[in-house]
């Protein structure tokens, strides 16, 4: 059994601890505390990503009665996006001076980094609700950073929601717990099949409860309302740290719709796809008409980030192992760039020349799925994939077309129209990182999707997910 | 007793949810108060009613599920974190705009 596991929750739990302690005041410790602990964290997650599926027992109890940490490609996947990116915005972060213009910026971001890890690393379905918890209350002290009337009130209304988001949660653990008697995913997927035909009602209760849940995090129409206040609110480079968030929840969609509520579950069968589906379709239309009729930079990224979310959970909703891997290239996609495109708005704020105007045209371009950086890779994956549904390539080409359109329109009256070159140059570095992550991703298209296509049919033929609990209760 | 639990849950989840819909933070913070409320006990009845039963295996074939008691202690720690910061930034948010209605229609971007 590898302690490796523990640390990508450990190591920021601890150095954030260390900040607040011994730091507090002297902001280039802090700095330097936050910027090591983001690389020992990529590393850790570089690592991982070539270790087999493997577990790790929380105070050596053993599963299902003790909670379970479960590395497998998925987890290692997203640990190694959320190191990346965290690395990109925090350098982001400390060159524009962001950090200096409230306290515990540190301290919070690598809270919120242990969050996001533990809800990707744990293998208990109340656990990935504690993890929620953490990285939302991180969420919410990093969202209203620097203060402002407009952000605060954002903010309330961003945590209300989640608010009564974790509520849900509750219900729908409880309604399982009661059913089955474990919140261990991998027993849960083995006692599931087996529960008595009375109690499948309250299971599917449970199933679109939990789906709700996830599907609020996801952005998804009609629970998508929370996210366009709070990303164009949020200081610029959290909106960019949240483009992970969003993918909590479809990371959690995954797992769930694969692990535990599979489509060859009596009890649920194919319910969840047949609401994901519409669903996801809704959340493309809403996100392009919402890209193409706002003015506001942020509030337009926010929209784009709502639309690729569709896209994304319209290839979960098949649920098919080329589906899934087509879904998971987007997923990393989507996120660098949406988070490329905050850190252009943030920096668009006070300088807008030919290098910034050159950097947002690639950045949308990669949004809106153009060739040739990896949106269009990632959107060709997953049309090849729904191959046959006509309705999905209407909604996802005729998307692009409109946040592209959308896109260029809001380009050309910022950098046209209002040229401003007065501010002093701020860094690009971060910006640059974040593109070239996106070309790599471009480049690598093929290795890397050969290896998603191994995780994607791991995820769908989950046994080795299951036996690395050891439900048995042999180690 | 379940019927009376039963009803108890469903009181609360309808007064919170009921609340939750007014435009002003401070009936909004009272409704998640007692949808918490609400989550908590049927967390808590998840493991069934058991009376005069401990949360032991040993003496005896009577006992009661302790994992729902831990569940619902984690998740009255978390609720009751979660309001604490709800509260203060519902007090940042008035104290700065001088009103404490939840709608954020009147942003200035959105008017342009």
């Amino acid at each position: 059994m590898s302690q490796l596991l523990i640390l990508p929750v450990i190591l920021p739990a601890i150095l954030a601890g260390a900040i607040i302690l011994i730091a507090r005041n002297t902001l280039n410790a802090q700095r330097a505390i936050s910027i090591l602990g983001t690389i020992a964290l990529l590393a850790l997650a570089i690592t991982l990503i070539q270790a087999p599926t493997q577990s790790y027992f929380l105070g050596n109890w053993p599963a299902p009665f003790g909670i379970a940490l479960v590395l497998d490609r998925l987890s290692a996947l997203m640990l190694l996006l959320t190191a990346t990116l965290a690395l990109i915005v925090l350098i982001h972060t400390i060159r524009t001076g962001w950090d200096t213009k409230g306290r515990h910026f540190h301290a919070l971001y690598l809270f919120q980094l242990m969050g996001l890890n533990g809800a990707f690393l744990t293998g208990d379905a109340f656990n990935l609700f504690v993890f929620f918890e953490v990285l939302l209350i991180a969420s919410y002290g990093l969202m209203v950073h620097g203060g402002g009337e407009a952000r605060i009130r954002a903010g309330v209304q961003y945590v209300a929601f989640n608010l009564l988001g974790s509520t849900l949660f509750l219900f729908a653990l409880a309604t399982i717990y009661s059913t089955t008697g474990t919140l261990n995913m991998a027993d849960l997927a083995q006692k599931l099949p087996q529960i008595p035909a009375n109690d499948t009602a309250l299971i599917r209760v449970a199933a679109v409860l939990l789906m709700l849940v996830f599907a609020v995090k996801a952005a998804l129409v009609p629970l998508q309302f929370w996210l366009p206040g709070t990303y164009a609110n949020a200081p610029g480079p959290i909106a960019a740290l949240f483009a992970v968030m969003t993918k909590v929840g479809a990371y959690a969609l995954i797992r769930f719709g694969t692990l535990v509520f599979p489509t060859d579950l009596p009890a649920t069968n194919t319910l969840l796809a047949s609401l994901l589906y519409p669903a996801a379709l809704a959340t493309i239309a809403v996100g392009a008409l919402g890209t193409f009729g706002t003015r506001s930079l942020p509030r337009q990224i926010a929209f784009a980030a709502i639309g690729s979310m569709g896209t994304l959970l319209l290839a979960v909703s098949a649920f098919t192992p080329q589906a899934t891997a087509a879904a998971l290239y987007y997923t990393l996609h989507s996120t660098l760039a949406t988070a490329a495109l905050f850190l252009i708005a943030d920096l668009t704020r006070c300088r807008r020349d030919g290098m910034t105007a050159a950097l947002y045209m690639a950045a949308a371009i990669a949004m809106a799925g153009m060739p040739p950086l990896s949106g269009f890779v990632g959107k060709l994956l997953i049309l090849d994939a729904l191959r046959g549904d006509a309705i999905a390539w209407a909604a996802i080409l005729i998307a692009s077309l409109l946040t592209m359109i959308g896109l260029a329109r809001t380009g050309s009256d910022l950098f046209w129209k209002s040229p401003s070159t007065e501010a002093p140059a701020e860094s690009k570095t971060a910006i640059l990182l974040c593109l070239a992550a996106l070309a790599t991703l471009t480049i690598a298209a093929g290795p890397i999707t050969s290896w998603l296509t191994l995780t994607a049919e791991a995820l769908h033929a989950p046994t080795a997910y299951i036996a690395a609990n050891h439900l048995g209760g042999t180690k | 007793m379940e019927i009376l639990i039963a009803i108890a849950i469903g009181t609360l989840t309808a007064c919170g949810l009921y609340l939750m819909l007014r435009a002003r933070t401070f009936p909004v913070i009272l409704g998640l108060s007692l949808l918490s409320y609400a989550v908590n006990l049927f967390i808590f009845i998840s493991g069934r009613i058991k009376l005069n039963a401990p949360p032991i295996i040993g003496e005896g074939s009577q006992y009661t599920d302790p994992l729902p008691q831990a569940l619902v202690l984690t998740a009255i720690v978390i609720s009751f974190g979660m309001t604490a910061v709800l509260v203060i930034m519902a007090l940042g948010a008035y104290l700065t705009a001088g009103h404490d209605r939840v709608d954020t229609d009147a942003d200035p971007e959105d008017q342009a």
